[in-house]
Parts: structure tokens; sequence; C-alpha cells
């Protein structure tokens, strides 16, 4: 085909373009030119470049369908971008556009050679071969992974993080054509904010392309009018070139534009966005040069293109006579309307079209396409008689062409509505899809063709009723409801059976997938007679246009096929996203936050080593990391020998205050809290409705109805949301606030601990007497406002000193400062988990597991049995009943024995009957000690367990009590 | 060209029959009937009538074949699992799935790739070396691996550590496989179908008769019939048909929600699973990427679709492969997920006699 044959139309034609602006483009290493406002598809058609991409399966040249990016045929690789959409993706100089998915040249791809072998590949093939013999399947497995794949990810390509928007008002209106034009100004004059959505970039939809008049000027003048008034107005906030991809619960919706993810709360919706124009099935429907009515138009009204040169229009409907007028009086050779329905309409356009001397055949079809030189292109168009529905009798001929069109009916833009629960049903009468539900959480209305109503007055009235209907669902009445004149509805707009199966196939259905008729046909042969199963066998409706021109012939099919009933039958669902949405714009800026304590920077000062703790960091060690072990140990000895100091403020934090508190708490831990006495704390251990541990920590009370409880770093977010749950059944007096980022918390521990505090304490008697194990008291730290707890998860006398966060920092100086004369140390997270391994205190979820109960982490003791309720009781009651299979015990391993690893598995008798929770060398008593889950029989202490180390060897481990260190728990007391 | 496809080039008329029966009526009577046409239902009818020679079977189904969760998960295939039953009980499941395609003589594009769970926290590293060692002792090929074996085996991965969550090892899994999950219930209900069993779609259980903790019918929207046993296989919808029979299960119905990108060229092999980022993620025979996230945070029984779920996910998916921006999301679902206490599967005994389950 030549290429420098120059199909742009003489100015003005082509809305969009800006003549005065030259824009050079590459495809397929060719230099373009084409002008500012043009898509890739639109130049390369000004260019008379036809073939756009190959198909999916049988590698076939396709160009142009839609026109309006709603089609695979169109699909392109642009630079980074796989499956960009050429026939709406703007050109900008140096744009690298290259085909995709072809072996070899897009103009001789290889890959053709596929269709030679198109008659061994049924539908569903790779389901009936490939896996015989045994292991074939693994070669044939990568051969059709090869093939398949359309674009192509480029490895090194950077993300493009956008901010994301949001946007609320009172009626969204989706879609910018004459109903939602309409709709837009009737809600805005109801007092409404207004947000009006169209993918296009300009106002007015089928206003700027669809020939509604004989006369264009009349449709001129209507457009104008109509968008001046809405860009014009207040209350009106448009947003074109962009497209709502989803439309979720609650009028939530999704937009994507300007190169990022808008969402869009919206009190009411109108859903406006118009039909979609669907294909007619003949054989070669799908070569260059066969288009959608709607497209031709697009490429003439828009972009100032001529489609082709000698026209062939198929029709079905009165719109068809609208195309074949646009042709013919852009200049381009209309050879002949074919007119499927028998008799003629009654469109004035029919008169004029046959005034201007144009053939129009009545009750015909095009039965193929005929193809040109490598089916790169059409060179005629076969039209014959039609007997009966989908049949066609020996009358035909040729007409040399090299554009067929075809206007064969519409099929509702309704996707977006079936997101949200709304449904489509066939309507035999006018041969449609119509909306038989809106949306399910209400609040929306439809409106123009999307309604099922086509004459633009009615068309502009509809919108006009919907937006005083949206008006009046966010709360604007307005007194008077606009009337919508009497209509035809749908009525002459499908014709309803416009697929003609021809003996050689490629008639095609759906053009994404590459099947014919016969692949529905025979997938309902097959067995799967449904539409779901036909889709999900055939693949049809599932490609990237995801059925926007196949739905509907393939509805027509499958209830044809299984002798059903056409009319009230639904297409499959329909789900999010409307058009597809680019990775990088749904995950926008990634805020991932993270949490730094007060102290921070005096860690990092320090030389910290920092780990991750949920969302916050924390130290996990003070030094370089080729000590670690060496760092650790000095810390464990700090603490045990003298005074160390450990930041605790990603402890959770929770304030339960009111007259229910203490029953609040006795609900949802195991412990009773009735009799608590003020400023002691007590341990607190939550179970779920299942008896499992899920947290603990000790709940301080500060006052008879105020208590402050500290839960797990990670867990708190879960209590805090598990607190508020319950109350919201219970219903008990209480507030529940959670602090943890209100407080700064350090523990300073080991037998110094109370001399360093001595220092800077000023209204608080820090003496064994005054203040015991186990209180609470509130006072000042020089001159700091401070909670001090008595505590002893490390097993040495200790305080936790809670401070308003923002004196953190200043208390980690101030107690450093004191304690330099003691050589106090900071530690971090590894010797406090070492330190309590000492004293045999458990970790949630290191040292219990989803599901853990009490009994079997040793803490009976910590449920109150008299309580009438707490979380999980029930469950607790029940599992009691029966025999517990593991137990949790310490155990510690000979001198010189290889170290194993937390996770590795006890074993007996070959059977796996626990693991190892918690594992280390303990500096202070010298040897390796840990817990493990074990079975009953062996928890005794002086049992010998043994464990399976990662390389498979057992080791033998002595069950010992706990706490290892210090039993009589006399340190943490004195 | 395989000879399994010559005969469709060859023959005149489409050569292949149904591949499963379509029984006009209920029968009034049947020794075994399965609530449920999923994957559970049809496998449990395709080895009675296979190994048991029990075929005067119904499979009732309220939709179309296999609509249920079998139509909606992401068809990972793997036997990782962290207790012992469930490592034994899924092991056998994959030797199973192996086998498939040349039992049926029907294609499930069983495709072994490799799965890896990737740790990014100690605790993280932990659970994956406890899966490990449960797995080796049972005799399943899993092991923690570290971010030098990750770059050879997935060397696409972002291992960088300067990202939110850096990965610190993985859990790999190399009999992991995806199959073409449909295929496997269309398998079973073609086998099942040629040995008698009589597969009754767009058939709802409205109830069933129980005399003395005895089930001894079942009632449908087409009509009541007589069973001998019923099986009860209706994951998402587990609670509401036990409630039928008369007994309620510890089981909470959760959405989890999947979507698919675009086609593109082959380029991630193995199959990959962050627990602390919530991503799972494969690539199809046909190049889509398949995904997935955690459950949703609250129980429902809608299968709505949500645009946080993506959001979230691809957040995620943009921190382990940052390349991958201007891929396009093509399609999200959702299917009901019926959890117990325990992650494990129901399967047995009823309070109501000769009333058996297969749940969660």
């Amino acid at each position: 085909m030549s290429t420098n044959i120059n199909m742009r139309l003489p100015d003005p034609k082509g809305s969009y373009l800006d003549r005065t602006k030259t824009v050079k483009f590459m495809f397929n290493g060719k230099s373009y030119a084409g002008y500012h406002g043009d898509t890739v598809a639109s130049a390369l058609a000004a260019n008379n470049e036809r073939l756009l991409s190959r198909s999916f399966k049988y590698h076939r040249p396709r160009g142009i369908l839609t026109m309006a990016g709603r089609d695979a045929n169109s699909l392109v690789q642009i630079g980074d971008e796989p499956s960009a959409r050429a026939d709406t993706y703007p050109i900008s100089d140096g744009l690298e556009v290259h085909a995709q998915n072809v072996f070899g040249s897009l103009q001789n791809d290889r890959g053709k050679l596929v269709e030679l072998f198109g008659r061994f590949l049924p539908v569903g093939f790779y389901y009936k071969a490939f896996y015989k013999p045994k292991g074939i399947w693994k070669y044939w497995d990568s051969v059709i992974r090869n093939f398949a794949g359309l674009g192509k990810v480029d490895l090194d390509a950077v993300p493009y993080h956008s901010d994301k928007a949001y946007r609320f008002c009172d009626v969204a209106v989706l879609g910018a054509g004459p109903a939602g034009l309409n709709a837009a100004l009737q809600a805005a004059d109801a007092g409404a904010e207004v947000i009006l959505i169209d993918e296009n970039p300009q106002l007015g939809g089928s206003l700027n392309y669809a020939r509604f008049h004989t006369d264009l000027t009349q449709t001129r003048s209507v457009s104008e009018k109509l968008i001046d008034s809405v860009t014009n107005h207040p209350s009106i906030s448009i947003y074109t070139a962009a497209m709502c991809t989803g439309w979720f619960a609650d009028n939530w919706l999704a937009v994507m534009c300007e190169q990022r993810l808008l969402k869009i709360r919206a009190n009411a919706v109108v859903a406006a966005t118009g039909s979609i124009e669907q294909p007619a099935v003949f054989r070669n429907n799908d070569l260059p040069g066969v288009m959608l009515g709607t497209a031709a138009q697009r490429l003439i009204h828009f972009y100032g293109v001529a489609p082709g040169k000698n026209a062939v229009v198929l029709t079905g409907n009165d719109d068809g006579y609208g195309v074949a007028l646009d042709l013919f009086d852009n200049g381009i050779n209309v050879k002949g309307v074919i007119d499927m329905r028998a008799q003629p309409g009654h469109s004035s356009l029919a008169e004029i079209v046959g005034a201007n001397g144009i053939q129009i055949f009545h009750g015909h079809t095009v039965y193929e396409a005929i193809p040109g030189k490598g089916k790169r292109s059409i060179k005629g168009a076969l039209i014959h008689e039609i007997s009966q529905p989908g049949l066609v009798t020996e009358n035909s001929q040729i007409i040399d062409c090299d554009l067929i069109c075809m206007c064969a009916g519409y099929t509702p833009a309704a996707q977006l509505l079936c997101h949200s629960g709304g449904q489509l049903e066939y309507d035999a009468n006018v041969a449609m899809l119509k909306l038989k539900q809106l949306p399910t959480h209400g609040q929306s209305v439809a409106a123009g063709s999307l309604n099922a109503v086509f004459d633009l007055n009615a068309v502009m009235a509809d919108g006009k009723l919907a937006g005083w209907q949206a008006a009046k669902f966010a709360g604007f009445s307005t007194s008077q409801q606009p009337v919508v004149p009497d209509h035809d509805g749908a009525k002459d707009q499908n014709y309803p059976w416009p697929i003609f199966k021809h003996p050689l196939g490629k008639d095609f259905v759906d053009y994404d997938e590459d099947l014919q008729v016969k692949d529905i046909i025979n997938a309902v042969k097959d067995g799967y007679d449904d539409l779901e199963l036909v889709k999900r066998y055939s693949t049809v409706v599932m490609g990237p246009s995801q059925g926007k021109q196949s739905a509907l012939s393939n509805l027509r099919i499958v209830t044809k096929e299984t002798e059903r009933d056409l009319n009230g039958v639904t297409v499959t669902t329909q789900r999010p996203p409307f058009s597809p949405e680019y990775v990088q714009h749904l995950a926008g800026k990634s805020f991932q936050p993270v949490r730094r304590t007060a102290m921070h920077h005096r860690h990092l000062e320090q030389e910290a080593q920092m780990m991750p703790a949920g969302l916050w960091l924390r130290p996990a060690f003070y030094g370089s990391p080729a000590q670690k072990d060496q760092c650790i140990k000095e810390e464990n000895l700090a603490v045990r020998n003298n005074v160390g100091i450990v930041d605790v403020s990603t402890l959770g934090k929770l304030e339960i205050r009111g007259p229910d508190a203490a029953e609040f708490l006795n609900r949802m831990y195991t412990f009773a809290y009735s009799k608590q006495p003020v400023m002691r704390s007590r341990y607190v251990l939550m179970t779920d409705s299942t008896g499992a541990i899920i947290d603990d920590g000790v709940a301080c009370r500060m006052d008879q109805n105020i208590f402050y409880v500290t839960a797990t770093t990670g867990g708190v977010d879960g209590v805090y949301r598990n607190m508020l749950r319950w109350n919201a059944e219970w219903n008990l007096n209480v507030d529940i606030a959670n602090v943890t980022g209100a407080y700064a918390a350090v523990n300073i521990a080991g037998p110094n601990s109370r001399d360093v505090l001595n220092t800077l304490t000023e209204d608080i008697n820090l003496s064994a007497e005054d203040f015991a194990y186990m209180e609470v008291r509130t006072g000042h730290i020089a001159g700091i406002p401070a909670r001090l707890l008595r505590v002893g998860f490390v097993g040495e006398l200790g305080y936790e000193v809670h401070v308003p966060a923002s004196q953190g920092e200043a208390l980690w100086d101030l107690l450093l400062a004191a304690g330099k004369k003691f050589d106090i140390r900071p530690f971090g997270v590894e010797a406090q988990r070492l330190l309590r391994l000492e004293k045999g205190h458990i970790i949630v979820s290191q040292d219990t597991d989803g599901l853990t109960i009490p009994n079997e982490a040793n803490m009976e003791w910590a449920i109150a049995g008299k309580k009438p309720f707490f979380q999980g009781k029930r469950a607790i009651q029940v599992i009691n009943n029966r025999a517990i299979n593991r137990i949790l015990v310490g155990f510690e391993l000979p001198e010189n024995s290889p170290m194993p690893l937390e996770c590795n598995l006890v074993i007996k008798d070959q059977e796996i009957t626990g693991r190892v929770t918690s594992v280390s060398f303990s500096p202070t008593l010298n040897k390796i000690i840990g817990l493990a889950f074990v079975s009953p029989d062996k928890s005794e202490p002086g049992s010998s367990i043994h464990i399976k180390l990662s390389n498979g060897n057992l080791i033998e481990a002595k069950v010992c009590s706990t706490p290892f260190y210090d039993p009589e728990n006399k340190r943490q007391e004195m | 060209m395989p000879l399994g496809l010559l005969k469709y080039g060859f023959s005149k008329a489409h050569p292949s029959k149904r591949h499963f029966n379509k029984p006009a009526t209920l029968k009034p009577s049947y020794d075994v009937v399965i609530v449920g046409g999923g994957g559970h239902g049809l496998a449990t009818a395709y080895y009675l009538a296979k190994y048991w020679g029990i075929t005067n079977v119904a499979v009732l189904e309220k939709s179309y074949l296999a609509s249920g969760n079998t139509a909606r998960n992401t068809a990972i295939v793997r036997s990782n699992y962290l207790t012992p039953e469930g490592v034994r009980f899924y092991e056998e499941s994959v030797k199973l799935f192996e086998e498939l395609s040349n039992e049926f003589d029907y294609n499930i594009l069983y495709s072994k790739r490799g799965h890896i769970t990737l740790a990014h926290t100690d605790a993280a590293v932990r659970t994956s070396r406890w899966r490990a060692e449960v797995n080796k002792h049972l005799g399943v090929n899993s092991e923690v691996i570290y971010p030098d074996d990750l770059a050879k085996l997935c060397p696409h991965l972002n291992l960088s550590q300067d990202v939110r969550y850096p990965i610190m090892g993985a859990l790999y899994h190399p009999p992991g496989a995806i199959a073409r999950h449909d295929a496997v219930a269309w398998g079973y209900a073609r086998g099942a179908s040629e040995r008698g069993v009589e597969i009754h779609t767009h058939t709802e259980v409205t109830g069933f008769e129980i005399q003395n903790d005895k089930v001894v019918g079942v009632k449908t929207n087409r009509g009541d019939i007589r069973c001998g046993k019923v099986l009860q296989a209706v994951a998402g919808l587990s609670s509401e048909v036990s409630r039928l029979a008369g007994f309620n299960l510890p089981i909470k119905s959760i959405p989890l929600q999947a979507c698919v990108t675009e086609p593109v060229k082959p380029f991630l092999n193995i199959i990959v699973v962050s627990g602390s980022l919530h991503v799972y993620v494969s690539q199809s025979s046909r190049g889509e990427l398949v995904m997935g996230a955690s459950s949703d945070p609250y129980s429902l029984y809608s299968t709505r679709s949500t645009l946080e779920f993506k959001e979230e996910l691809m957040m995620h998916l943009l921190e382990l492969f940052p390349f991958v921006g201007k891929l396009k999301i093509l399609r999200q679902w959702a299917g009901i997920t019926d959890m117990t206490p325990d992650f494990s599967p129901v399967m047995g005994l009823t309070p109501i006699q000769n009333y058996y389950i297969d749940a969660g």
C-alpha cells in the first residue's frame, strides 16, 4: 500500500486539531507527521496507514475499529507502556510507537502462520491437547506462554508516583453528551455543586460527531449553546479527558485524569454514559478498512481524516444514512448503503442519501469483506440478499471499496452502573439490552441513550429530568419537574440479527480473542451452555476490551444455540474497571508511614542498629553490626549488674475512663480488675473468642475510674479496634483512647536504677517500702510530669517512666546524664528479649501463635475463674475439658551443644510435638536457654526432648523450670 | 501439532460430544446428594464414582457449573502449609493435581512455577522457618532462602534496602504451581458425568428433610428429592446452608478480592507472595498478572469490589516490581472465603446423621 497518500480532509475539518502545530512521531521505526490534537491512529490514518496491530491468536492484520479507545485492534507499545490505545493516545514530538506481539514485522508477521492451522485450533483447544504423553505439557506451556501476552514490560521502567486527588460534590454527571450536559445544567441551576466528567477532550459527546440533523449547522447551534452554558456555570466543575473507571458503593467514583487517580464522593450520580456501537458479524469483519460507523464519523469530525476513498455502509438503522451522508459530504465515494432491513426507515436522512444518487440495497448484508494484499486492507464487499435472520440467498454482488462502515446498533455503556449493582436485560422488542435496575445503593439516575432514549430532543429532556432528579436526591428541590416529550425510545436502533455465519469462518464475534461464530457455537456444543461458561471456556469478552464489542453478539448466539428466549436474558457480570487503569495511578505516592519515637535521633547518635517493629523503628542493639553478639552481651550484663535504659515508647498505651472502666477491663481481659487498688498495676491478658492469646500488657489503675493500659507494640491497634467494636455492643459508660503516640516511655532497669532515678525525682519516694513492686506513681522527673510503673519484664529492679512524647528526648538525656557516674548503658530490643527469656516471660506472637490458649502457655494464673464473662471465656471452658496436646516449657542445652534456631521442631517418635519459640545464649547463666512447645508428657523439669536442627540433626535438650534466672523473683522486688 | 487436535481440523462437524450430561429432571431419589457444584463437590462426585462405584449421585448447583469460589480463586496450588495435618493433606492434593490432566484427558494447564513467600521482618523469617521445618520433616520441598538466592530465582524482584519493608528472606517452595481453575472443575465434572453422576445446575437447595437427626431428603427450587447421604460443599455459604440443616459452624465468611492486568509477554515465572505487604502475584499462561491481597477486614456475603483493595495492592506491587507502573488493571472481582478459627478446613461428620460437610 502506498503510504504517501494524504487522507487529511481540508481545513477546518477536525475539531481536535491545531493545524498550526505539526507533530512528528515514529511508528515501527518510520517517521510520520500529524497535527497537535491527533491520536496515533488518526495521524497514521491521515497518512493512509491502516494497519495498527496483529490479533491475539491468529495474528490477523487489524486497524481502526472504534476510534474511541474501546477495542483491542488499536493496542500498540508506546515506550515502556504495553497495550496503549493508539486511537486515543495523543501524539507528541518524538513519540516512539511500536506494534506489539508480532514475530518479525507488523507488515509481515510470521505469527500469521497460526491462522493456517486455525482449523486445528478449536475453541478451548488448549484443554484438548498438549498433555500426552505425560510430561510434554511442560514444553507446550512455555510455547503457549511465549505466544500469549501482548505488549512487553520494560524491566528498567521507573514508576511515576502521582498524588491522588479527592473531590466532593452534590451531583456527579458521567458523560458530557446531550443528556449529560442538560443534566449538569439542570442540577446546577437547582443549586447543586456539580462535577461533570467526560472521557473525551471536548464537551458534547455524540453532538460532536453523530448526524442528528440533515443540516449540520442545526446540531452545531444546539451544542454550542449547551456547552457555552455549562462552561460558564459557576457551580459546574468540568473534567474532560477524564475516564471514570469505577463506581463503587455509596457513589464513590474512581476517575483517571491528568496522570492521576481522582476520587470523588458524590451525593447523587447521573449516568449519561451513552451507548457503544456494535459491529456486525460477517466474514473478514475484522480487517483494516472495516470499522464502526461512529469510528468513521469520529475520524472525519474530530481529526479531519477521510476513513477511506470508496465506502460501503452496512446498516441496520437510520444512523447508517447519517454516516453515508457524512462520508458523501466530505468527498468520499459512497458506493452503496447496504440496509439489512427489508423496509426503509422513516428518516429524512435516507431520502437525502437517495437523492444524492447513492445506491441503497434493502434486505441485503455484507456477507464478506474481500481482503486486499496480505489482508492488510480490503478491496471490496461481497453483498448478499438476506433470506431469513442470519442466512442469505445466492443473490450477490461485489462492490469495490476500501472502507466498510458497520451500523448494526448499540449496547448501553452501562458498565459503570453495573459495578454498583445495576442490571441489564435484553428487550426483544427493540433487540437491545436495557437497564433493568439502577445501582442498589440508590441516589442515582440514568439518562440519554444509556436509558434507551435516542431522539435528540427526548435525550436533552431526559437529561434535564435526570439532573432534576439527582438534585432532588441531593436535597435541592426545584418546583418544576422537566417533562420528556413522547418519543420512540430505542425503537429501530438495533437490527435484531446482524450475524452472518460464514461456512469458511473468520466471522469474528470477539476481535480481542479471535473468536468466530463457530467457536461460540462449539463451546455450547461442548456442553458449556451458560453465558458464564461460554465466557470462561472460550475466553469471549475476557480480552482487553472486556466485551464492549462482543458481549451482545455473544449473548445472541449463545441464547439461540441453547434455544432460550432472548427476551429477559442478561449479560455476564460487569466488573471494574470500565477501562484499564495504570498500576502506578492506583498506587499513587505510596504512603507507608514510618513511626519514630521521640528519642529516635538519640538512638542514631548512639549508633543504634534500628529494626522494624510494626510501623515503628526500634533500636535492636547499640554498636557495630560486626560486634552484634558482643554488644548484646554487654547490654545484658549492664542491666543484670548495673543499670540500663531501653526506649519502650512503642508499647501500646490505652486510656480507659469512666464509671464502667473496671467492668470493661473485666470483659476485655482474662484477669479481674474490679478490686484492683488505685495506684497499682495488674497483668492483662487478652484472648479472642476462640480462647487464643492475642495480646498482653499491664493495667494501671490511676484512679477509681481511670485505667492506663499497655499493649504490645504490634498488637495495640488491633486491641483498640477490638475494644471499640465490643463496646459498640456493650455500651458501657467508658471512653477509650489510644494514647500510644502521646507518651514516650523508658524502662530504667538494673540494681542501680533506683539510685539513678533518685537524683532526678522530686515528688516521688522511690524507696522499696513506699513504692513497691507492681505499684504506680505520678509525679515529676526533673520537672517533667511522669507516670512511673514498677514492672519486672527484664527481672531486675526497674521503673517504666512514661512522659508526654514531647518530653521523651529530654527524659532520655536526663537519665543518661544522671546515670553517667554509674556507667549507665542504653540497651536494645535484642538484649531486652534475652533478659525476659532469662526470666521465662513470653512474648505474645513469638512464644504463642494464633491458636495458643492460656493453659498451653502456663497462663492459667492470669484467668479469673469467677467472672461471669470475658472475651474467650466460653471457648476456654470448652477447651479445658479436653486434654491439651502441647505445653510451653523452658529448656537448656548442654555445653558445646549446637545452637538451634527459633522455630526448629521438637520431635518425639518421628512426630512433631512442638517447636522452639525462643532460644539464646544467656551470658548471665553461661548456657543456651530457650522456650519450646513440647508434648505434655515431656513437660516436667528434667524431661529430655529432641530438637531437630535445620540440617536435620537431632539434639537433646533438658526441660527445666522457669524463670531460669532469679527463680524467687527477689531482684525485681528489691 | 499435537495429535489430539487433528480430528478438529479434519472433520466436517465439530467432533466433540458434550462434556457434561444435562439431565432434564431430578430423579425422586439418589444415594448421595452433593450440595454445591464447585471443585470440592464435583471432585467428591468423581471419586465416589471412580473408586467406590457409587454413581446414583446428584450434584446440585444453584447457579452455573463451578460458579462459586472455584470461579474466583487465583489458582495457586501448593503444600507449604504450617500444621502437619495441613501439610499432609495438601501434599496429597498437589500429587493429585500433578496427574489430573492425564487422568481427566483434559488439560488443566498445570504449570509448576515455584512459590516464594517473602519475609520482611524477623518475625516473618521465623514463621518461614517454622513452615520450612514442618514441610521438610514431612517430606515436602520447602526451604528458607535469603536475598542472594532470591536474586537468582526471581531476578526482577526489588531487593533494595531502601524501601519501606526490605526483603529479609523467603520461604521457597519449588513445587508451587498454578492451574486453570475452571478446567479442574470441568475435568471433574466431565469424569463424573461420564460415570453416570447427574449434574443439575441452576438447582438451589432450599431446605433439608431431617427425621430423628438424620437427613432423608433435600428440598430444591425444582422439587423435593429423597437421599441416602448428603455432602455439603458450598464454600462461601457454608454457614447459611448448614443453618438450613439445623446446625451452626465456627466459620466467618469474609470477602477476598483479586484482580488481573492486561496480558503481557512472560517476565515473571515464579509465584510471589508477601504476607507483610499483603500481595500475591503470578503470571498466567495468558500473560496476565493474577493478583490478590489479604482478606477484607469484615464479614460480608457480597462479592462487590472496592477501590481501596486495588490502591493498597498496587502500592505494594510497585514496591516489589517497580517497573510495572504502566501495566494496566483489566478486571477485579471478589470471592467469599469461609474462615475457620485455625484456617484449616472442616471436613467430615456433622450433628446430622448421613450429612457430611466440606467447608472452610
